[in-house]
């Protein structure tokens, strides 16, 4: 096989390992805007948060040391502990439901009934507001997040390829945890949602509020259970960019490529999301291998949001989405 | 008692139809462009001009721009930061292309150019609507600081890939550059802003306005009634980013001087003035400044009150600034979703009544 085609096949896979990635983030999208119709923009900031929260947690920094020490000229900054990942993974959680239950207390119950554009803008002041407090809180130096996954080139694949083709596929094992995990993670949420008590009563309110509060279901309630499963998400999305990049603010730009993936997808469908986020990572590495060095390079920064507007002007509603009806 | 209509008779249909109709207004508008173009010019000083009433004055300008799109005609855009990118590197062209001409027609003539990538843009609204098109906008943000940061022409093959203004000037007095004088730049600036204001407000006001705002609040409904959406989102894109335009090339060229697009012109600056229209006023002029001002002037506040005063490291106060702007647009959404404006509204309406009630 020319080498051009096992480079080209080598970007695709690496493309759909990146896009399983978009797709994560994609995902807690989707969750908050089925339930209750919100476009949830801070969904980025909550994976910076939630990986920030995570390795604070796990080095046993104190919350708002820096402040603290500003105020009361003081010197604390570690409790002195380490916890091992997965207490602080649960530890993190808990401060993610906390945290779903402050918005949408003190958020989101105040705007209920505004335009949809009203809500986005109100998640952009979250968005602002938490980066803000995540800053506040762990400082913004870029940490390392390790909760023992495993990383570095996959040699199985490397020698199963170089016997097939003569060139080893460099593929890093981190991506293949990455999509394993979105897998088993689409699969609870679809068990979730289609068994269990709670989950039916979301989609019961996905579905139709007023219908759903006259049967009982407490829109308060599934509201926070909602934005607590999108930090959960939001959680195992900013586990694996932060275990890849590192955890640093450019995690919270990865919002803006999840929202390309969701026009891809549509808003409404979880599947979309993943095919959105496959096509996208796939699309964009594509792109830049074959036109990059013609363009200039870095059309990874565009290329996305491109390839959905001129998606949009012929499929408005997306490749799952639900069709778009509007009356006067 | 002195704010109110009592006794200001309107003889005819011009007196009836002006912008403020309570004498009260009217002298105070005339005060406080007397004020601005009068006073202000002798007692500034380059400090004043650079931290505070040049990048007001340019803020508001675009923020005017946006809040047509967005506040007039509904059209939420997120582009904004590339908008005033190709406004200040039409304007880069331009100044370094025929460096005899005047800074005043550099200037318009960007906002020009701005104004056509802007309907290029734009023409996707004709089909996609809501927040669809605030994410079609990113597509206009970042492609566009992408191409000025890659296509050397934009940047005339300097090395180091950033633009930097020539020394220009206006009936020989000196515009550009470092050796500008502070009230000659804060003039240039303010002369823009006050014709950007009068020219949106009788915009907004007359039948292109209306059919703007008749689209913003139900566009199928308007089409019905006979408003053309492609002429109304069309010039509403066009008005826009001309505003958008002529703002990016005075924040190039007279108030920073040198600029890195990715920096200068970034996801950052479009939700910057994307919050000032928010905190302002949706669909309000007046908005416009006033969430300019407040979003300029609350960082000096912040850092003069915890970094002078507290004693504390400048990272927290910035970070501070995160976390205040985050939770004022959300409050304001909360409590007043007309922003300022609406704020100013309510103050007025009491006015008139103050100080018998009843």
């Amino acid at each position: 096989m020319p080498d051009q085609l096992l480079f080209a096949m080598e970007v695709t896979l690496n493309g759909l390992m990146a896009g399983v990635l978009y797709a994560l983030v994609a995902l807690g999208f989707v969750l908050i805007y089925k339930a209750s119709g919100i476009f949830n923009y801070a969904q980025g900031v909550m994976a910076l948060f939630a990986a920030m929260t995570l390795v604070g947690i796990m080095d046993g920094q104190v919350p708002f040391s820096h402040l603290i020490n500003a105020i009361f000229g003081t010197d604390v900054h570690h409790f002195g502990w380490h916890l091992p990942g997965l207490l602080a993974i649960l530890l993190t959680m808990v401060v993610m439901a906390v945290l779903a239950w402050g918005v949408q207390q003190f958020v989101m119950r105040h705007l209920i009934g505004q335009e949809p554009i009203i809500l986005f803008m109100a998640t952009i002041g979250l968005a602002y507001f938490l980066e803000g407090v995540a800053d506040l809180m762990w400082g913004s130096e870029i940490r390392k997040l390790d909760v023992g996954l495993p990383q570095g080139i996959n040699e199985t694949i490397d020698g199963v390829t170089y016997d097939m083709f003569g060139y080893g596929f460099f593929i890093d094992n981190l991506d293949i945890v990455a999509t394993v995990i979105a897998a088993l993670l689409v699969i609870a949420l679809v068990i979730f949602s289609q068994y269990t008590k709670q989950g039916r009563a979301m989609r019961a309110v996905a579905d139709d509020h007023q219908a759903a509060l006259s049967v009982g279901i407490s829109l308060n309630f599934i509201w926070v259970m909602v934005w607590s499963v999108a930090g959960f998400v939001a959680l195992v999305a900013g586990i694996m960019w932060g275990t890849k990049s590192g955890v640093q603010f450019s995690l919270s730009l990865i919002a803006l490529k999840a929202l390309p993936v969701l026009m891809l997808g549509g808003f409404t469908s979880i599947p979309g999301a993943i095919v959105g986020g496959l096509i996208i990572g796939v699309g964009e590495k594509l792109f830049d291998f074959l036109f990059g060095p013609m363009l200039g390079g870095a059309t990874e920064n565009w290329f996305a949001y491109v390839l959905a507007l001129l998606f949009l002007v012929f499929r408005p509603q997306g490749l799952f989405g639900d069709r778009i009806i509007e009356r006067v | 008692m002195f704010y109110r209509e009592a006794g200001d008779f309107k003889t005819s249909y011009l007196q009836d139809g002006q912008t403020f109709p309570i004498r009260f207004d009217r002298y105070r508008y005339y005060a406080v462009l007397a004020f601005g173009f009068l006073v202000v010019p002798f007692i500034i000083n380059d400090y004043w001009a650079n931290a505070i009433l040049l990048p007001f004055l340019i803020y508001a300008i675009a923020a005017v721009g946006l809040n047509i799109l967005t506040g007039y005609c509904g059209q939420v855009s997120l582009g904004t930061g590339g908008f005033m990118a190709v406004g200040a590197y039409a304007c880069y062209k331009l100044m370094t292309a025929f460096p005899e001409v005047s800074m005043f027609i550099h200037v318009i003539l960007a906002g020009g150019v701005t104004a056509l990538v802007g309907v290029l843009f734009g023409l996707p609204s004709l089909r996609i609507k809501g927040f669809y098109l605030a994410v079609a906008t990113l597509a206009a943000q970042f492609f566009l600081v992408w191409l000025f940061n890659r296509v050397p022409w934009f940047y005339n093959y300097s090395a180091s890939g950033q633009i930097s203004a020539p020394e220009r000037d206006v009936f020989g007095i000196i515009l550009t550059g470092p050796n500008a004088p502070a009230w000659a730049t804060y003039l240039f600036c303010l002369i823009f802003l006050t014709l950007a204001g009068l020219i949106a407000r009788n915009l907004t006001r007359g039948t292109v306005g209306r059919s703007w705002m008749a689209i913003r609040d139900m566009d199928i409904a308007a089409e019905i009634i006979g408003v053309n959406p492609l002429k109304a989102k069309m010039t509403a894109f066009a008005v826009s980013s001309f505003f958008v335009g002529i703002s990016g090339a005075l924040f190039f060229s007279i108030y920073l001087g040198a600029v890195e697009v990715g920096e200068a012109f970034g996801i950052q600056k479009s939700f910057l003035v994307l919050f000032m229209v928010i905190i302002g006023g949706l669909g309000s002029i007046f908005g416009s400044f006033a969430g300019a001002a407040f979003l300029v002037v609350l960082p000096v506040v912040l850092k003069l009150l915890g970094v002078d005063l507290l004693g504390w490291p400048t990272d927290i106060v910035a970070h501070f600034q995160l976390v205040i702007v985050g939770a004022l647009i959300i409050v304001f959404l909360v409590l007043e979703p007309h922003g300022i404006a609406q704020l100013w509204r309510v103050v007025k309406e009491k006015l008139r009544l103050w100080p018998f009630p009843h």
